[in-house]
């Protein structure tokens, strides 16, 4: 079954050329996939229509085997599948590390005992418990991009969307980050534009051109 | 909150550079103190009790370990809000004349009105920065939490202590930006108007900057209420503290009763 699939997705800006004209695709359990395209080619559009972030002007999508069209499906879709944002400053908005990570858990209805078990263990597993009761806004860019796919691991997603991944990353962190997509069991749908890490993580993929994706 | 951008990277209270002593109170009784401490000075209005609610802050500055130049220095800052106020005022009050400056009366009334009001103010911002410019900025908003503040204000300023500091790295990006350019501020239109355009593009990122958070809240659940998770307690030595400041201001109510109606 395919845990993602887009059907011919429309869409454009109001008042502006279609960004995507009949852009379809297909995520598989345990599939890593990447989508390369030049800038502005419309990439971070298809990832905020996947999250039901934008509606699409036409076409269908269906996550887990389920349609998802108004705001209500995809309560369910943003539970199992993290997005990991492209400035790591848009996503970790509460003072501490800690908050953060927790910030999802609590959305999800766990406790506050349960959040914090679970800050501890994503921060273990990602090897940064060091930076458990840091300021957000203090840490370095690198920190900051791992402690933000750190808080969308913290809800355990099924598949992982992960936009621009390595940008602003110093090399040990950039290794870092490898190691850590390599450990996880997790779907992934990679967007980057570094060739390296697309070998790495995921090197199959789609092309999105003209606002179609083309299987490479 | 006047050092938001503290060098301190842990928030652990107990760790603040500044304040050793007072920040092992409980930050919720440190908030609850001030207001009380800042609603009996204001009713005040004998000089004597105000004097002592003076010396009360003061002494709590000493006893805390707060730099005290440093502190008065941020005190001294306020007092030239109110400067020219507390100046004009023996001018502006009709009373027993004191002098006659170029035609205008100083009255004693009005010169009693301005120590009163000095008093006041400076006996009131110095236990705000002993008791509450102590607390991380976060540990505030936390306390504030604790205290049943409304959410929405809480969450207003936890964003604005998050943020504040992006901001103003777009700020310093842009305005760099602009110098390497050989932008050189003068009074002119050229001027005015580039500023003006700095402005709105930071009004113009800032917008766009909250829906990009907002988009990344709603992809982790956010419904509409952020739950915080620090929890507070009270200790045995934070309920002999805050015994000893009520006797102190009941204290100051008593001068007042006894002494002011004279």
């Amino acid at each position: 079954m395919a845990l993602l699939e887009l059907n011919d997705i429309h869409f454009a800006y109001p008042g502006h050329d279609p960004v995507l004209s009949g852009a379809s695709m297909q995520l598989n359990a345990g599939e890593r996939l990447s989508i390369v395209g030049p800038n502005g080619a419309g990439k971070s559009t298809l990832l905020k229509i996947i999250m039901g972030l934008l509606p699409p002007t036409s076409g269908q999508m269906t996550a887990f085997g389920k349609p998802c069209r108004v705001e209500g499906d995809f309560h369910e879709v943003r539970r199992r599948i993290g997005l990991v944002f492209q400035d790591a400053d848009d996503q970790l908005f509460c003072p501490t590390v800690a908050e953060d990570i927790a910030f999802g858990p609590l959305n999800l209805g766990k406790s506050k005992a349960e959040a914090l078990e679970i800050v501890d263990r994503v921060l273990t597993q990602i090897g940064l418990m060091r930076l458990r009761d840091r300021v957000t806004h203090k840490l370095s860019g690198g920190e900051k991009r791992l402690i933000s796919l750190a808080a969308v691991l913290a809800m355990e997603p099924e598949v992982l969307i992960l936009d621009e991944p390595t940008n602003a990353l110093d090399p040990e962190n950039y290794a870092r980050l490898i190691d850590i997509l390599q450990g996880l069991d997790q779907s992934i749908l990679l967007v980057s534009h570094d060739p390296e890490f697309r070998a790495k993580i995921a090197p199959e993929g789609y092309q999105l051109v003209k606002g179609v994706l083309t299987r490479l | 909150m006047t050092h938001v951008l503290t060098p301190d990277h842990v928030t652990n209270h107990g760790l603040s550079a500044l304040g050793p002593k007072v920040t092992s109170l409980d930050p919720r009784l440190r908030i609850v103190l001030t207001a009380l401490f800042a609603i009996v000075t204001v009713a005040l209005s004998h000089l004597g009790a105000l004097t002592l609610a003076l010396l009360l802050s003061m002494t709590l500055l000493t006893v805390s370990g707060l730099p005290a130049r440093k502190t008065l220095k941020r005190m001294a800052m306020m007092d030239s809000f109110i400067i020219f106020m507390l100046v004009l005022l023996p001018f502006t009050m009709p009373g027993t004349p004191i002098f006659t400056l170029w035609g205008v009366e100083a009255s004693w009334e009005g010169l009693w009105r301005a120590v009163e009001i000095g008093l006041t103010a400076n006996a009131v911002i110095l236990m705000v920065l002993t008791l509450t410019g102590t607390m991380e900025p976060v540990t505030l908003g936390h306390a504030l939490h604790a205290l049943k503040t409304p959410e929405r204000l809480v969450h207003l300023i936890m964003f604005t202590i998050r943020y504040i500091d992006v901001l103003r790295e777009e700020y310093m990006r842009l305005r760099t930006s602009m110098k390497l350019r050989g932008f050189r501020p003068g009074t002119n239109w050229h001027t005015y108007r580039s500023f003006g355009y700095l402005v709105g593009m930071m009004l113009v990122r800032a917008m766009e900057r909250s829906e990009r958070i907002l988009a990344a809240m709603k992809c982790r659940g956010f419904s509409g209420r952020i739950i915080l998770l620090e929890e507070f307690r009270l200790r045995r030595s934070d309920i002999s503290f805050a015994v000893l400041f009520a006797l102190a201001l009941v204290a100051l109510v008593l001068i007042e009763v006894t002494h002011g109606a004279a």
